[in-house]
């Protein structure tokens, strides 16, 4: 980082000069009108700046940026791999790129049949039996794979059928996707190898369960070793079983949760596939069904006919959950992606996240504890337990003085000081030998100099932030 | 830690602690102090009936958002507009003006079944 990156940047707001112009518009050669007045603003507070000082803002800004392109990022749960750069040479073609989205179906073969390629690329890498493109995020997967089951219910009159049920190691968002679809939800315990306690699930299958919804690998970075046991028992109880696929990187090619039971579930093409992520994105959510719920999914789908490639509604989809073809420049990165790495790519992939996080968590289990002794998937909790007066979160801030992205703290939240690390595929031995060498410097500083870390960062443009008064008292808009 | 001993608890931390004819419900010490600095309290509405173990609000802290559970089933009959307004009474004296709900228990029976001082204790490890 130098030293122009850690000057402070002023708002644009405060750079703001009055009179200042950034473009001059041409002569209006149409008949002009008045504004009515009841719609007419006096006053808009907008800075007025020149050309070259916007410039000059946002590319300081874009310098202070921390990226995978930058440094290693090992936000758990989060799948921060390298984003290949043909990606995106392949989604800036012209003919992706400018195409609109209402042109008929005949002037839009090729986006069409790319559409219909992911797609079965897509739920043969899962083991299901159709798949819709059209969620923007994972969550917006699960929303999908929720209401979709709500359909298959209330088709089959079992409307007493209310209750999801979601593993303590099961993703954040699970319940409020529940929620959002009318289900209420229970919480069902881990036992003590980290994986679902079978007997609470036992005890919680009753005639009013709608299903599970359950992440596999979870985020403690375990494989549910019971999964098969797991849809049996859902599926005789009348349930469905949704599969949060945000930690589909630690089995591409390897196991095909289609296979194992679930019934419908998601992937997240930012994290799995390899398409932008972090800064929004834009995500992609997409969700696959097995034989039962595949009528019901969002659409239109991509389908093939004849050599023909037409959009398609589902016979009972639960409708649109996007505008148009969900985000479509996304879907080329993908399958661009998907090409590239090809079948045994892919299982290499799973294959290396997984070499990765164990030779990782080797490294660090000795100086921060890891609480479930198996090897993990992709990715793996440690405590940040290390010394009386020093907490995850000042270990999280002293990484970013080392040059590292801090992992994902505080969760899952069935293990206290949680660091949730996740290396990816991607990274070389050189950069988590350096990553875990730095850890345990952190380590040592705290118990020699623990203020170190309780003031960190100290090389980063801004210092440690106030997080509880920025939580309690927020100022969400300029107030100059 | 404290663990006020008039108060019974859960052991997912919220206790239920008789006032009267009422049960005072918030969470415990050791709850707080896990959690952190809290930042956003939500909490049901006076005259909502509530089963005892349903969720009745969650609880926001920089490190994370937690479910409020039922340790006594009953009908809310206050709700602590203060703690509202300010969550950090949770942090300061979550057995006094950090209080969440009143309620007026249905099965006042489940208040024996509850952990007292001593086994909450053991179960956070404290001994």
């Amino acid at each position: 980082m130098n030293a122009m990156n850690m000057r402070d940047e002023p708002l644009v707001y405060e750079l703001s000069r009055e009179g200042r112009i950034g473009c001059s518009l041409p002569r209006s050669d149409v008949p002009s009108k008045e504004i009515p007045l009841e719609i007419a603003r006096s006053e808009l507070d907008l800075p007025e700046l020149d050309e070259l000082t916007v410039v000059r803002h946002f590319t300081r800004l874009s310098q202070k940026n921390f990226s995978i392109d930058t440094e290693f990022y090992p936000l758990g749960s989060c799948t921060m791999k390298y984003n290949p750069k043909a990606n995106e040479v392949v989604a800036s073609n012209p003919g992706w790129k400018n195409l609109h989205p209402l042109v008929g179906e005949e002037y839009a073969q090729g986006a069409i049949e790319l559409l219909w390629r992911l797609q079965e690329g897509l739920r043969e890498v899962g083991g299901f039996a159709a798949a819709s493109l059209q969620p923007a995020a994972g969550a917006h997967g699960e929303l999908s794979g929720v209401l979709m089951i709500h359909a298959a219910l209330k088709e089959r009159g079992e409307t007493k059928r209310k209750k999801m049920l979601i593993p303590d190691s099961a993703h954040g968002t699970n319940p409020a996707s529940c929620t959002m679809a009318g289900f209420t939800t229970q919480t069902i315990p881990s036992g003590l190898d980290g994986g679902v306690d079978m007997e609470a699930l036992r005890a919680a299958l009753d005639d009013t369960i709608a299903g599970i919804m359950i992440t596999n690998p979870n985020t403690l970075g375990l494989f549910e070793k019971n999964i098969e046991d797991i849809c049996r028992l859902v599926h005789e109880a009348g349930g469905f079983v949704y599969g949060d696929g945000a930690n589909m990187n630690a089995l591409t090619g390897v196991f095909k949760p289609g296979r194992s039971g679930i019934d419908v579930m998601h992937f997240n093409l930012h994290k799995t596939f390899s398409t932008p992520h972090g800064g929004g994105g834009p995500g992609a959510g997409m969700v696959a069904a097995n034989e039962t719920l595949a009528p019901y999914l969002p659409g239109p789908i991509a389908v093939k006919a004849d050599s023909v490639y037409r959009l398609e509604m589902p016979a009972k989809s639960i409708g649109r959950v996007k505008a148009f073809h969900g985000n479509f420049g996304v879907l080329v990165r993908a399958y661009c992606y998907l090409l590239m790495t090809g079948s045994d790519g892919l299982r290499q992939v799973a294959e290396n996240a997984v070499l990765n996080a164990n030779y990782l968590k080797s490294l660090l289990e000795k100086v921060y504890p890891v609480p479930y002794k198996r090897h993990c998937m992709h990715e793996f909790v440690a405590k940040g337990a290390i010394a009386d007066t020093v907490h995850t979160l000042d270990i999280a801030k002293r990484l970013i003085d080392y040059g590292f992205h801090p992992p994902t703290i505080y969760f899952p939240l069935i293990v206290q000081e949680a660091l949730m690390i996740e290396p990816t595929e991607t990274e070389s031995k050189e950069t988590l030998d350096l990553f875990a060498e730095a850890m345990k410097r952190i380590a040592e500083e705290a118990s020699k100099n623990p203020e170190l870390l309780h003031d960190a960062p100290h090389i980063a443009p801004v210092a440690r932030l106030d997080e509880v008064m920025a939580a309690r008292y927020p100022i969400l808009c300029y107030r100059g | 830690m404290a663990i006020d001993k008039n108060a019974r608890y859960l052991e997912s931390h919220e206790y239920a602690k008789p006032e009267g004819e009422l049960m005072v419900i918030g969470i415990s010490d050791h709850a707080q102090a896990e959690l952190g600095d809290v930042v956003f309290v939500e909490l049901p509405n006076v005259g909502k009936e509530l089963d005892k173990g349903v969720v009745f609000g969650t609880i926001e802290s920089v490190k994370a958002a937690s479910d409020l559970y039922m340790p006594i089933s009953g009908k809310v009959v206050e709700v602590n507009e203060e703690v509202k307004n300010d969550p950090s009474l949770v942090n300061k004296d979550c057995y006094g003006s950090g209080w969440l709900i009143k309620v007026a228990p249905t099965k006042l029976s489940e208040f024996e079944s509850l952990l007292d001082a001593e086994s909450y204790g053991t179960s956070i490890g404290e001994v």
